[in-house]
């Protein structure tokens, strides 16, 4: 294509448009996870309610789901075939369009603010809360003006990823019919001629990152959250919720309902529409294959994920900044240029599992940031520095002083990069060995080919699985 | 001592013969084909030959990225594509071999492509689907053109990004001129055609009473049909030759650089064998490529269709190009 083609294409009104509906999307989005997120993290964390734990894991399940799967859940609910129609005997207007994307998109976006803010909640200092109390604050000012801004890496953190996420994505927006940037980008590389107007796109959506970043390293420079004086955090206060824990559980009952159930209720009804017990046969291979790259890819993101949340946070030069933000840049790639680019440059292109996991390891690695930096914001540099003076190397000191406290944070990562593994695609289908078979191929090969009841299983057992893999980070956890 | 050497070297070069051999008898084949409707016919295939096919599924288009990224060092022996863009993608970056006569023959013209370079594989219609609960059959639309009447106004769904629809564009502007598709589909537009993302959604939004109408490829409904047979959606074709009613081609290839071309072609001449067609027919729901096929009750019999299909030439449809270029500029992508 020539360049004056290419301006002429490039600048076109359709573009401003897209580009005007995803910024829309991303500010809805972002607005609604932190009104959904906000709450239920505070209330697994600091609040007396029971079953903290298993509520954590309902909170994140939505992450397991596809977010193609979440939109045709929602689709299917109105409508004269809906599953309204056919429980309640009423019909109601189908879900699509910006509500619809927006509905879908932030359901499956909360888990990521939900861990980074409950992965920060349970590192906070209680001490400042109860200087604040003596000062005269009452719980709810204690809320907004001592602990809500001490969330703030968290908050960026996982705001980041979400904007990223809802940039980058084109299963949920185009079964909603709502045209964000990413649909010229994946209509641009489905036509294989003209990966030239494609890379400009993609050059647009890595300039946009690089605002996000740029605005994101801005905001967290200077921050310093950890105590200043002499001891160790103690473990955060319980808040008594009284008569109002009647209301938390309903919101974390309610959450999960409309976030997990929804969907979940819909691949029921897929399965039971025409189940047949061939389609579980390759339902272990399967199963094999996605823990095989999703467990070695979420372990090896949350190690990585340390070097870099440390000299971001430790040694915040422009450097430093520079190199932390790599992830994130890599994460904003297209996932099919990224795999494109890979074969580019392998010698040989049959393609092994390592290759596959490198990959998602690259891919993944900005998610898995966030919770790690929170926890390291909150420890003072002490720590390491007592531990140098006790006779440690750097090293050791890293290792013994500072490691443990991040634990918890490298768990809630690994936990990440785990869901977001097990339900990848792109990647996946252009870099694994041939016949290596995944749970969310599965489930995209046969919804694709509109036989919904053979992935309702597959669909299932990434959605179990994930909840069992969940539940066992978060035991850990102390 | 040196008996027992000279030993060990020849069980270690029949060794290498056997490897040698085995690695022989693997073909590389890239489906872009769905797993679900062809492994059944790959796995009949290695075991009647007791070859290993490995087959790499994808979406078709990402598959065809791939194969033109990898170039020369792409370990595929065989492409199997499920539009005719895509192989022309494929072919006119000249990476594909011309195919022997011997397997072009078995084929009538119309499915297979000008030069030889690759060859259709089983049929799938551009059909008319509509609610069958809210339109009866003396009102549907006569031909494409009807489509853009003020009495479906915003009641038509189509699939612009979908491939198979570019691919009937295509034709359609083979047919017709340039001049002509870009009024239909600039009074689509202005009708308030709705689009969808692919063809699976618009079946389930005339059921879901969102459209009345819709044009996607006439096999998803037999599937939705399947597990539920009062599902309220039905389709028909056009009139005879009229545009709307393309039949578009799953297709085939064999690749320049492949390692084991002959093997590959036995599984190419496989896939157009009686009893492979066969099993696109009864079980995939498409249309055969070849003569002398039970036909599926549901579908018209082969001589029946090529009747009413326009004449078109698979040649051109490589020209996604012009057709985007058109979309574009009518302001559907």
């Amino acid at each position: 294509m020539d360049s004056s083609t290419l301006v002429e294409n490039l600048f076109r009104w359709r573009n401003v448009k897209l580009f005007l509906n995803t910024v829309l999307l991303t500010l809805g989005v972002l607005l609604v996870d932190i009104l959904l997120a906000t709450p239920a993290a505070w209330l697994t964390t600091r609040s007396d309610i029971k079953y903290k734990r298993t509520f954590s894991i309902l909170c994140v399940l939505p992450l397991a789901i596809p977010g193609y799967v979440m939109a045709y859940a929602i689709l299917s609910l109105g409508g004269n075939n809906g599953i309204f129609l056919s429980i309640f005997g009423r019909s109601i207007h189908r879900i699509n369009g910006y509500w619809g994307a927006l509905i879908a998109l932030s359901f499956y976006t909360t888990p990521y603010l939900f861990l980074n803010l409950r992965s920060a909640l349970l590192g906070l200092d209680p001490s400042v809360e109860e200087s604040a109390r003596s000062l005269g604050y009452n719980q709810w000012r204690v809320f907004i003006y001592v602990i809500l801004p001490q969330l703030r890496p968290a908050f960026y953190a996982a705001g980041l990823i979400i904007c990223l996420h809802v940039l980058g994505d084109f299963g949920v927006v185009s079964l909603m019919r709502y045209e964000t940037f990413s649909y010229a980008l994946y209509v641009e590389y489905r036509l294989m001629f003209d990966h030239n107007y494609a890379a400009w796109l993609a050059i647009i959506l890595l300039t946009i990152t690089g605002c996000l970043l740029y605005t994101e390293t801005h905001l967290l420079n200077r921050i310093e959250l950890h105590r200043a004086g002499h001891g160790t955090t103690r473990s955060p206060v319980v808040i008594a919720l009284q008569r109002w824990s009647i209301v938390g559980y309903f919101y974390l009952i309610g959450l999960f309902i409309i976030a997990v159930c929804t969907p979940a209720l819909t691949v029921f009804l897929w399965l039971v529409r025409g189940f047949e017990t061939s389609v579980l046969d390759g339902i272990f291979e399967a199963f094999t294959g996605s823990i095989g790259i999703a467990i070695p890819a979420a372990l090896g993101c949350s190690l990585l994920a340390v070097p870099f949340s440390y000299i971001n946070v430790r040694y915040a030069t422009r450097l430093s900044n520079t190199i932390a933000r790599i992830p994130y840049i890599i994460y904003a790639i297209p996932p099919l240029a990224f795999a494109l680019s890979i074969i580019f440059f392998l010698p040989r292109t049959d393609g092994t599992v390592l290759v596959l996991i490198v990959a998602c390891i690259l891919h993944f690695l900005a998610e898995a940031i966030g919770p790690v930096r929170s926890p390291l914001y909150q420890v003072s540099p002490n720590i390491e520095e007592a531990a140098r003076s006790l006779g440690c190397s750097p090293f050791m000191a890293f290792l013994r002083g500072l490691l443990p406290i991040l634990f918890r944070g490298m768990l809630i990562a690994t936990a990440l990069v785990f869901l977001a593994t097990m339900k990848e695609l792109p990647l996946t289908l252009l870099l694994r060995p041939p016949e290596y078979e995944t749970l969310a191929v599965n489930v995209w090969d046969y919804t694709e080919e509109a036989m919904f009841a053979e992935a309702a299983p597959y669909a299932f057992v990434i959605l179990i699985f994930s909840a069992f893999f969940v539940g066992l980070l978060i035991r850990k956890e102390k | 001592m040196v008996k027992k050497r000279i030993k060990i070297v020849i069980y270690i070069l029949v060794l290498f013969l056997i490897l040698g051999k085995i690695q022989a008898e693997t073909i590389t084949l890239y489906s872009g084909r769905s797993k679900s409707l062809v492994e059944p016919l790959i796995e009949q295939f290695e075991k009647e030959t007791g070859m290993d096919v490995k087959v790499s599924y994808a979406n078709t288009t990402q598959l065809a990225s791939k194969l033109l990224t990898e170039g020369e060092k792409s370990p595929a022996d065989i492409f199997w594509a499920q539009d005719a863009g895509a192989l022309g993608a494929v072919s006119k970056k000249g990476l594909f071999a011309e195919l022997p006569d011997s397997i072009l023959s078995k084929v009538p013209e119309t499915f297979r492509h000008g030069d030889g370079l690759w060859i259709g594989t089983s049929g799938r219609a551009r059909v008319l689907a509509y609610s069958s609960e809210r339109i009866s059959n003396n009102e549907l639309p006569d031909s494409i053109f009807d489509l853009t009447q003020t009495k479906w106004k915003g009641k038509v769904g189509w699939a612009p990004l979908n491939a198979s629809f570019q691919a009937f564009v295509t034709a359609m502007r083979g047919q017709i001129g340039d001049e002509r598709t870009e009024k239909w589909l600039s009074d689509m537009k202005t009708n308030g055609t709705i689009a969808y993302p692919k063809n699976t959604p618009i079946i389930e939004a005339l059921a879901a009473g969102e459209i009345d109408l819709g044009l996607p490829n006439h096999y998803y409904l037999f599937r939705f049909k399947k597990s539920n047979s009062k599902y309220p959606v039905a389709q028909t074709f056009f009139k005879v030759k009229d545009p709307g009613n393309l039949v578009n081609v799953a297709g085939i290839g064999l690749l320049n650089n492949s390692n084991n071309p002959e093997n590959a072609l036995k599984l190419i001449e496989y896939l157009l064998s009686a009893k492979a067609q066969q099993y696109f027919v009864s079980e995939v729901f498409e249309y055969p490529v070849i003569e002398g096929v039970i036909p599926n009750s549901n579908l018209l019999p082969l001589d029946e269709l090529l009747e009413i299909v326009p004449k078109f030439d698979l040649n051109e449809m490589d020209d996604l190009e012009g057709t985007v270029k058109l979309l574009r500029r009518v302001g559907i992508m």
